[in-house]
């Protein structure tokens, strides 16, 4: 997902016996789906897990912007290019709330752009695929977006009330980009011959980075165990993988295109879709910096902060010549 | 490979057009209040949201501690005569 195996610090989910009055008292305010709020008492292992939580996903927010930014000069139209620029202003938007929803925790905001900047940060495995055609732009939408979505529905109800409300804006913006791709997927599905195999050929490599997306199976993980007792998330790994490929396989056939995975198939019994095996090597090698575009998305981020040093200059010199001047007025 | 010196943190409200109190939708950073409100428009109104934008810096806002939520608002608790649902009113005069 956008934030991928995220680590809790603990080795085993706390029994109530195990923990202290005020935890008790924390987990029992969790369990009744009160929401926690940003002063008031958390465990340690909460807010740190919280902030490593958000900050991913923010940091893929801001990320995400590059393969898209990537065909805002060359979209086919000038419709398409306008869409195309208002949905990644949304996905900085996105970053921007969630940034916001890290630091009610108490991490400042530089402390969190130093750890994307200098690459210590984790960001979604998805954003280090290159676009190679605007097909991609269509998948993305369709695919990312749509799997970013599961996860984010459910979210929408997470125990931490600034990250709930963040989702909650979030959510309601992420549907146009879903659409908008499946829209520029079947502008293309029913296109020429040649437009269709772009779309075949984007659906082709996005398919499976977009399953790696919900992240290995987690029906072992006491991170996953912890987070889900501690409602900053909800879904398994695996179920909403499986809901994922459940929506998007009647999308694909509807545009007449092939999902590529051999061992594809309904099972009436477990009413859901087989899918064939991912592959994790490939899913760990992204993660750990070795995927197509991992070094160019972070040249470019740090790029971005450099150009744009004597901008934030510029404002800070402008704010202190007008504070003075207010202050020599006022004198 | 970061700024010495981080913007100040505003905390940013918004009135919709129907006519409601400006209502918190959030937060941002800016140099100062004039680009706290151009920013808040880039960030929280890219749909129309609002008719109108403040924004405070999160430092002047004095807040109440939510370890005396208890005895804040404990007062109001046993006054459930402020409530209309107290009162019976006779079923055959209708609504009041």
């Amino acid at each position: 997902m956008y934030a991928q195996m995220v680590k809790t610090g603990v080795d085993h989910v706390q029994s109530k016996e195990e923990m202290s009055p005020e935890e008790r008292a924390f987990q029992d305010r969790v369990d009744q789906d009160i929401k926690i709020e940003p002063k008031e008492w958390m465990p340690e292992a909460y807010r740190k897990t919280l902030i490593r939580q958000i900050s991913q996903h923010a940091h893929s927010e801001i990320i995400g912007m590059q393969p898209e930014g990537n065909w805002i000069t060359r979209a086919p139209t000038l419709e398409r290019k306008a869409i195309l620029l208002a949905k990644v202003q949304d996905e900085a938007g996105h970053g921007l709330y969630l940034y916001c929803a890290a630091e009610t925790l108490g991490v400042s905001r530089d402390e969190l752009m130093g750890q994307l900047n200098s690459g210590k940060a984790k960001y979604s495995s998805i954003f280090n695929y290159p676009t190679l055609t605007w097909a991609d732009i269509g998948a993305i939408g369709w695919l990312v977006d749509g799997a970013a979505i599961m996860n984010q529905v459910p979210l929408q109800r997470c125990s931490y009330g600034p990250y709930s409300r963040a989702m909650i804006r979030i959510c309601k913006e992420e549907s146009f980009h879903q659409r908008q791709g499946y829209d520029i997927m079947t502008k293309l599905a029913r296109g020429t011959p040649e437009q269709k195999q772009m779309a075949q050929d984007a659906l082709n490599r996005w398919w499976w980075p977009s399953l790696m997306m919900f992240g290995p199976s987690d029906a072992e993980s006491v991170h996953s165990a912890q987070s889900m007792r501690w409602k900053i998330k909800i879904n398994s790994n695996d179920e909403l993988r499986q809901k994922f490929v459940d929506q998007t396989v009647p999308q694909a056939e509807y545009l007449g295109l092939t999902v590529p995975d051999p061992d594809l198939k309904w099972n009436a019994e477990r009413g859901h879709y087989d899918f064939g095996a991912i592959s994790w090597d490939e899913f760990y090698q992204v993660i750990a910096g070795n995927g197509p575009c991992n070094r160019d998305r972070l040249r470019t981020r740090v790029k971005a902060y450099e150009e744009g040093r004597w901008v934030r200059e510029a404002a800070d010199a402008y704010a202190a010549k007008k504070a003075a001047r207010a202050k020599a007025k006022a004198a | 490979m970061t700024d010495k010196k981080e913007w100040p943190l505003w905390e940013v409200f918004i009135r919709s057009q129907h006519g409601l109190a400006h209502r918190h939708v959030g937060s941002l950073h800016a140099p100062d209040a004039e680009m706290a409100i151009k920013n808040a428009r880039d960030v929280y109104t890219r749909r129309n949201e609002g008719v109108s934008i403040w924004v405070v810096r999160a430092s002047d806002i004095a807040a109440s501690s939510p370890g005396e939520k208890g005895p804040l608002f404990d007062p109001a608790n046993s006054k459930v005569y402020r409530h209309p649902t107290f009162y019976e009113i006779p079923e055959e005069l209708g609504h009041m």
